[in-house]
């Protein structure tokens, strides 16, 4: 009988991803191809945001975008519509994107000479956090009906995005949302992330947002 | 919460440092799991269980579970308390300015192998 012995791994399970992640990067800083991870949950308002950003960077960035579910095109019609180049990728069930499937996606996409991909991410607050994609920045957006508490309640999400966008603040009368509180929220496990109060609706705050966005590409592309 | 596709991962890890140093046979794989991370052991080992089966290198690999405690950091008055007891708020001081040490893990710590 063949001996049994033990062999200690000691590593995460997301390490592997991790490194995948981390090579994605590199190749896109070759390509000087900018890759924004868009998460939040579902319902917040991703497309339309994204559909308002794809309006006001016109001519300026040639953007791409990958459309993540786990079922449908909806989402990548909306899009195309805007005229970019756009793909769905199925998740098959499964809740987020990881670094090999995004590559598989960009693959797909086939992005030539964007400056700019998008992947709107599955929307869902909790697990995407936990997978590097291999993005160059990540954003997360928080719509006004979903409440102020939610960086207290789904705190990794809120920790590991460089952006937080603040959606539908044009119903704020309508519920009881404390923009100061959310803020603070946000502050409290994310010193760093920029906030942007946006009402993709009626377009207030999105050139704030798309003028980050560029200025984000551009440092990316030049350093 | 994507406790499959968590599985997924650590079946690719494990069939790598299999091949890595020419094992055949992976009997168990150890798990650590924080008790705040977002997976639950339950869950984990029925998606294992169930998954395994579809990798010839993994057939038959059982699945253990080591949990390890959550602790929180206060910056309010520098102290340590369990986080599941007491959440975000300092039992101590009360404040909210606190941070996970830790307990969110999830480490593939060891495989028992021939």
């Amino acid at each position: 009988m063949e001996k049994v012995r033990i062999l200690e791994i000691k590593q995460s399970v997301f390490a592997n991803n991790d490194r995948q992640a981390e090579l994605l990067r590199r190749e896109l800083k070759e390509r000087g191809l900018f890759l924004l991870n868009l998460m939040s949950s579902p319902g917040s308002g991703k497309t339309t945001t994204l559909t308002r950003l794809i309006e006001a960077l016109a001519g300026e960035l040639a953007i791409g975008v990958m459309e993540a579910d786990i079922d449908s095109d909806v989402d990548a019609r909306t899009i195309a519509k805007t005229g970019v180049k756009t793909i769905q990728l199925h998740t098959g069930g499964m809740c987020h994107l990881d670094a090999a499937m995004t590559r598989q996606g960009l693959e797909g996409l086939d992005p030539g000479a964007l400056d700019l991909v998008v992947l709107e991410n599955v929307g869902n607050l909790v697990c995407p956090a936990e997978f590097d994609t291999g993005a160059v920045k990540s954003m997360a957006i928080l719509s006004v009906p979903e409440g102020h508490d939610k960086p207290l309640k789904y705190p990794l999400m809120f920790q590991v995005v460089d952006a937080v966008v603040i959606n539908k603040v044009d119903v704020m009368p309508y519920f009881d949302f404390d923009l100061e509180k959310c803020t603070e929220y946000i502050r409290l496990r994310n010193p760093k992330a920029e906030i942007f109060p946006i009402s993709a609706k009626t377009g207030q705050g999105v050139e704030a947002l798309a003028q980050w966005l560029k200025n984000q590409v551009k440092t990316w592309k030049e350093t | 919460m994507h406790e499959l596709g968590v599985v997924y991962h650590i079946m690719d890890t494990l069939e790598e440092v299999a091949k890595e140093n020419g094992i055949s046979h992976v009997l168990s794989v150890t798990v650590e799991i924080g008790e705040v991370s977002t997976v639950l052991p339950d869950y984990l080992t029925d998606c294992w269980n169930w998954a395994v089966k579809k990798r010839s290198l993994l057939q038959g690999c059982r699945m253990e579970v080591e949990r390890l405690s959550a602790v929180t950091f206060c910056d309010g008055c520098g102290r340590e308390y369990p986080t599941v007891a007491h959440g975000r708020i300092c039992p101590h001081c009360g404040s909210e300015k606190t941070w996970l040490l830790r307990g969110n893990e999830l480490n593939i710590k060891e495989v028992e192998v021939s």
